[in-house]
């Protein structure tokens, strides 16, 4: 996994609530090994017409926002099913983080599982950061993950949390994999203790 | 200290547990499908193996065309890859499979609890959202992304933080003709559709014990869609009977000693939840969702929103957005709106219960728009047919299909032409979910029979009075 230490980027402002997984990556790009590229991919359908033309009014399409790094989003972001594209389409299109009020539960882990930091924030904040964006195209912003903090256009900072364990993985640039093996004694041991105590769960 | 359901079985899963919290639980159980490929890729390509082959279980149903009896049936020839993976990374990993030709094969959802691989107090997880299920049978059960998938893949565990827990619980029997579908999409029009986030759900109350297991299944699938991170409903008498004797059930023994164990799953009287909602059962009624969000539900009686009334500029547009994309307009009547087509199925509701209720409608009547039946899995498509049920949709003039998530989100090319509108029976009605432009109105088994049978939202209650 890459290391996220802080970001300083270009940040585009997304009004809508409940963006779903469905709508960062429709379900044709599903098929799509993971070894290959998301270049493209993210929001495929929303980005365009009925026509397949690129629609003018949506804010990715234009500059500055179509080279934003930072997303500054509403709530609920990334709710809905599982796909892990949606980290791939998002990490591929160059966004490392995405502040929000609230994300969908397993988004909110599969950034991370993909060297993005999902910051949460309140709604206010939120709001002020969207205003500023729309105010101020290009404006850019700061994810700090070392001191948790995020830099608004005006200067002004947020603190946020993220899980220590996601947070130390990432400045780490650590595959869990290897991290959670390294627990391989205690998982044994619960596997020998779990035949005993719940002998049902073994027909 | 009293504890709730779900705190039991966490603290029973618990492997290590870090001082910031973060905590390595078992996994009992391990469900795989035909879009796990990504699991193992990240698996293989890694040089690892899976840890735990026995503890993990898997079918094709993702990318299935649900008219292919077997593999080489599958004329689509990247649908036909995806299933041969599968064929592949299955027997390579040695995990319990049912292939296209197994006769168990089915929507995950759906055959866990059919094979007994879905118990109480175990946790299951599975790489998809609906995964939450399997909390029907008081199962602490959740969806997991691609890395995680590979994870629990070689470690047989996964890192969570402890979620916060909630309590919906439904006082009172809901009505004549109400479905544990039109309890999850009333719930999720109360609470919005990230009323739930960061928590786990017990569903509790009269309103919930009384619905079958068939139904529980369906009010936890849509916990997800409520943003929840899980649902689950205490293990009782019905839960109890509708393990007993499958296949990967305990028997003999070690059945008596998992009864005793379950019995003590119940959340303890004074267990404390961070949040608590309540509802009155016989206050829901059949609901139609109207926007493109799982919390855009309403009575089939009431009529579609007015973005004007909407004092809130953010959601006023959410709203016009919603409408404009679903064809309607504001103030319409929910029965005045005709659909293209119906689809009942997926992991939602592609069980006995839910297919008998939607034949009761259709029996000696017929669609006057397209209609697709898609049973949930190969068991629940061999006791239809044994009960008729297949005949019945056909006199209709319904497709009856093979078991798969077919059009629940098109990854096959069962896919709805563009901008076309359907009744369909499974959990999301996001833009573009069941094809381009496609829009998707979420109701019950019964309510889609009835709006096959009618070409527009009827009241099922009527339809089932005067026949
Ligand atoms: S039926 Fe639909 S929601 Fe359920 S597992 Fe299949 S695709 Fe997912």
């Amino acid at each position: 996994m890459e290391k996220f230490t802080t970001l300083t980027a270009v940040a585009a402002p997304l009004d809508k609530a409940n963006i779903d997984t469905d709508q960062l990556v429709p379900a044709p790009f599903l098929r799509r090994p993971r070894s290959e590229s998301f270049e493209g991919v993210l929001f495929y359908r929303v980005r365009r017409n009925a026509d397949g033309e690129m629609r003018d009014d949506f804010i990715l399409n234009k500059a500055p926002f179509d080279k934003a790094g930072i997303f500054v989003a509403n709530r609920n972001f990334g709710c809905g099913s599982s796909r892990e594209a949606a980290a791939w389409a998002l990490v591929a299109a160059g966004v490392r983080a995405v502040i929000a009020p609230s994300f969908g539960d397993i988004h909110y882990n599969n950034e991370m599982n993909n060297g993005m930091v999902p910051v949460i924030l309140p709604v206010e904040a939120c709001d002020e950061l969207r205003v500023q964006l729309h105010a101020d195209p290009g404006a850019e912003i700061t994810v700090d993950l070392e001191t948790q903090t995020v830099t608004g256009p005006d200067g002004r900072t947020y603190a946020f949390t993220i899980p220590a364990f996601n947070r130390y993985r990432l400045l780490n640039g650590l595959d869990e994999i290897d991290v959670t093996l390294e627990s391989d004694a205690e998982i044994a041991a619960y596997e020998a203790r779990r035949v005993k105590t719940a002998d049902w769960l073994f027909p | 200290m009293a504890k709730s359901m779900f705190e039991k079985i966490w603290d029973d899963h618990v492997v290590v547990e870090r001082d910031d919290g973060q905590t390595l639980l078992y996994v009992d159980r391990h469900l795989c499908h035909d879009g796990s490929f990504q699991g193992y890729y990240t698996l293989n390509s890694q040089g690892r193996t899976l840890r735990r082959p026995d503890l993990t279980w898997g079918s094709p149903d993702h990318y299935r065309p649900t008219d292919a009896q077997s593999l080489n049936d599958i004329s689509d020839p990247a649908l036909r890859e995806k299933v041969a993976l599968f064929d592949k990374n299955a027997a390579e990993s040695g995990i319990h499979y049912y292939g296209l030709d197994s006769e168990k094969m089915g929507v995950v959802h759906v055959i866990g609890p059919e094979l007994g691989i879905t118990l109480p107090g175990i946790m299951l997880v599975c790489g998809d959202s609906h995964t939450a299920t399997h909390g029907a049978l008081g199962a602490f059960a959740f969806g997991i992304g691609a890395s995680e998938v590979a994870h629990v893949m070689a470690t047989q565990t996964l890192w969570q933080k402890k979620p916060k827990s909630m309590r919906i619980t439904v006082n009172g029997e809901v009505g004549f003709g109400v479905t544990g579908k039109d309890v999850i999409l009333a719930i999720i029009a109360k609470i919005s559709a990230a009323g739930a986030a960061g928590h786990v759900v017990e569903f509790a109350g009269s309103g919930i014990t009384a619905l079958s297991m068939e139904e529980r299944m369906t009010v936890c699938n849509m916990t997800i869609e409520a943003g929840g991170r899980a649902g689950m409903i205490a293990p009782d008498e019905k839960t109890y009977a509708y393990c007993k004797g499958r296949e990967f059930a305990p028997a003999g023994e070690k059945w008596d000693r998992a009864i005793e164990y379950w019995k003590t799953l119940p959340s303890d009287p004074g267990a404390v939840f961070d949040k608590e909602v309540t509802l009155n059962g016989a206050d829901i009624a059949p609901m139609v969702t109207w926007g493109n969000s799982p919390e855009n539900g309403l009575p089939v009686t009431g009529a579609v929103p007015d973005p004007a009334n909407e004092p809130d500029p953010e959601k006023r547009e959410a709203i016009q957005g919603a409408l404009e994309y679903m064809g309607i307009s504001a103030g319409m009547q929910i029965s005045d709106i005709a659909v293209d087509q119906v689809y009942i199925g997926s992991c939602t509701n592609g069980r006995i219960e839910d297919l008998r209720a939607a034949a009761a409608v259709a029996k000696g009547r017929k669609a006057v728009v397209a209609a697709r039946v898609v049973p949930g899995s190969e068991p629940v498509r061999r006791q239809a047919v044994e009960e008729g049920l297949d005949k019945i949709f056909l006199e209709a003039g319904f497709e009856w299909r093979l078991p798969g998530c077919a059009s629940c989100l098109c990854l096959n090319d069962e896919i709805f032409a563009p901008g076309t509108r359907t009744a369909s029976t499974s959990n999301r009605n996001f833009m573009g979910r069941q094809g381009e432009r496609v829009r998707t109105h979420l109701v019950s088994p019964a309510m889609a029979a009835a709006a096959a049978i009618t070409g527009h939202f009827s009241d099922v209650r009527d339809l089932a009075e005067d026949k």
